[in-house]
């Protein structure tokens, strides 16, 4: 295996590697501006702080709970747009898209129209059952849903459509009931597919910004975020500012690596 | 055609437009007597600014003024940063100084006074008429980080109460904006935001928030890129005819 790897890795086009590594160097840059700037000496009493270790414990609840809602949901909804055969299914796909274009303030604002104590959903809510979304922990989920959903829907749908279709008929014409082909067979051949649009999720709802704090407003420990602590931080300290940033990477880039270890030692 | 937008100015004004419009006229080719004036104002400026700013351009051939309206705090930062801005017009002189410190401006002057109200919904259903009378509502107000925030957490010190925002928002246009959404039923705004939405809510004065006026000084920069017209219009700004258009505004003169 090692030798194969050495081989292949001799083998890179120069055409692609130039654009690869100009690309890498866009892509890393911004981050070595902010490891320039940022004044070491303050980490320890800024991980110390209680609200910069509130913000962060709400940061990666909901973000979490933002990609098991957008599992639960995504995944069926990827399902209908690769293998449903239904009409308007093209017009469906792009209305799916429609979080990832939107500015997420304006979809902050969207869901206020909905789910707000005056929107179409959240005054019957209020008045029937006197509960109240705006302002919640459950408006940041709802924010970071809302955004981080699509990411999860594409990956998952480009899993499904690259997957062979013959096994499932395989499995049906051999007596697999539907759900059954869904779950021990489709599910499991898609399954780095839906791991990897989860990861894109998550990533996505752990930066969000815009929608959260126009949906779910900023108050700390209900809905203000490691992005919404950053953001006012910044508001009178750079360098404060910097620091809670590079905090909330080392955490999703520990986060991930570790689940990563762990999905390549089980497969 | 130089000299007929200088006719309307005061004669200090005049002088320093023409300074800048000879000096337009002599680095660019014929017909190329065009400028983008820069401006860097604090969000409660916007409706006041973009009218003195209309005003501005109609008295000056060829000059566009940009503005950038955003928080006084992101906009000291962009400035330190180094944006390429040729006027900072500040909320409060915290944000002021900081731009003040690092060399990017000198001598602000202050030009505008804005005071909190309380604003509710239009013909206040909940009945406020004093501070006090936010507990037990939703209200939404400044984080403590930006100068309204600032404003608003010394105005309810003073008054004694025990009041807890369910929100402190980035701005105070987005915390108006919660109220307008009918998401709060009462928001500490400036008297200005309240008095731009007058179609929408109602402004209640408070006494308490004569404890935390806050002063908006305004400075030309000094790595401004039309020096110039940044003092021509810092000069506008501080004169009479951009008065009337900032006490309609709901602002009080220094």
């Amino acid at each position: 295996m090692p030798a194969k790897r050495t081989r292949q890795r001799r083998r890179v086009p120069a055409a692609l590697l130039a654009p690869a590594v100009v690309g890498l160097a866009f892509l890393i840059l911004p981050l070595a501006g902010l490891l320039a700037r940022a004044p070491w000496t303050e980490l320890p009493a800024r991980l110390a702080e209680p609200a910069m270790l509130d913000a962060l414990r709400l940061s990666l609840v909901t973000a979490t709970l933002a990609t098991a809602l957008s599992l639960l949901f995504g995944v069926p909804i990827a399902w209908l747009l690769a293998r449903g055969d239904f009409p308007g299914r093209s017009l469906l796909r792009a209305l799916v898209t429609v979080p990832l274009v939107l500015p997420p303030v304006v979809g902050g604002v969207a869901l206020l129209l909905v789910f707000g104590r005056s929107g179409l959903i959240g005054s019957w809510l209020h008045e029937r059952f006197d509960v109240t979304i705006p302002f919640s922990t459950t408006a940041v989920v709802l924010a970071m849903t809302f955004v981080s959903m699509p990411f999860l829907i594409v990956a998952v749908e480009g899993a499904l459509r690259g997957a062979d279709v013959r096994f499932e008929e395989a499995a049906a014409t051999l007596g697999a009931g539907r759900w059954t082909v869904f779950t021990r067979v489709t599910l499991p051949m898609i399954a780095p597919g839906v791991l990897a649009g989860a990861v894109l999720c998550w990533a996505r709802a752990l930066g969000e910004f815009g929608a959260t704090i126009t949906f779910a407003g900023n108050f700390p420990g209900r809905t203000q975020t490691m992005p919404l602590a950053v953001y006012l931080a910044l508001q009178s300290d750079l360098e404060a500012a910097i620091v809670l940033s590079l905090i909330l990477l080392a955490v999703s880039v520990a986060v991930l690596a570790s689940l990563r270890e762990r999905w390549t030692t089980v497969a | 055609m130089r000299a007929r937008p200088a006719l309307a100015l005061t004669a200090a004004t005049a002088l320093t437009a023409l300074a800048t419009l000879a000096a337009c006229g002599g680095s660019g080719d014929d017909g190329a007597e065009t400028a983008t004036l820069t401006v860097f104002a604090a969000a409660s400026l916007t409706e006041a600014f973009t009218e003195i700013g209309d005003r501005f351009e109609a008295e000056h051939d060829g000059v566009t003024v940009e503005f950038n309206f955003a928080a006084s705090s992101d906009l000291a930062a962009q400035i330190t940063e180094g944006a390429p801005a040729d006027v900072f017009a500040s909320a409060d002189q915290k944000h002021m100084d900081k731009v003040i410190e690092t060399g990017a401006a000198a001598d602000p002057r202050p030009f505008a006074l804005n005071q909190l109200v309380i604003a509710v919904p239009e013909g206040n259903p909940d009945g406020v008429t004093a501070l006090p009378d936010l507990a037990g509502l939703d209200f939404a107000a400044c984080a403590p980080e930006v100068p309204c925030g600032a404003a608003a957490q010394t105005a309810v010190d003073a008054s004694g109460a025990d009041l807890t925002p369910v929100t402190y928002e980035a701005d105070v246009k987005s915390t108006l904006q919660k109220l307008t959404l009918g998401e709060v039923d009462a928001a500490l705004v400036y008297r200005t935001d309240a008095i731009a939405a007058q179609d929408e809510v109602d402004a209640v004065e408070f006494p308490e928030s004569a404890t935390a006026v806050n002063t908006y000084p305004i400075a030309a920069l000094a790595d401004a890129p039309e020096p110039d017209l940044a003092a021509a219009f810092t000069a506008y700004v501080l004169g009479d005819d951009a008065w009337t258009v900032l006490e309609t505004a709901g602002f009080q003169r220094p």
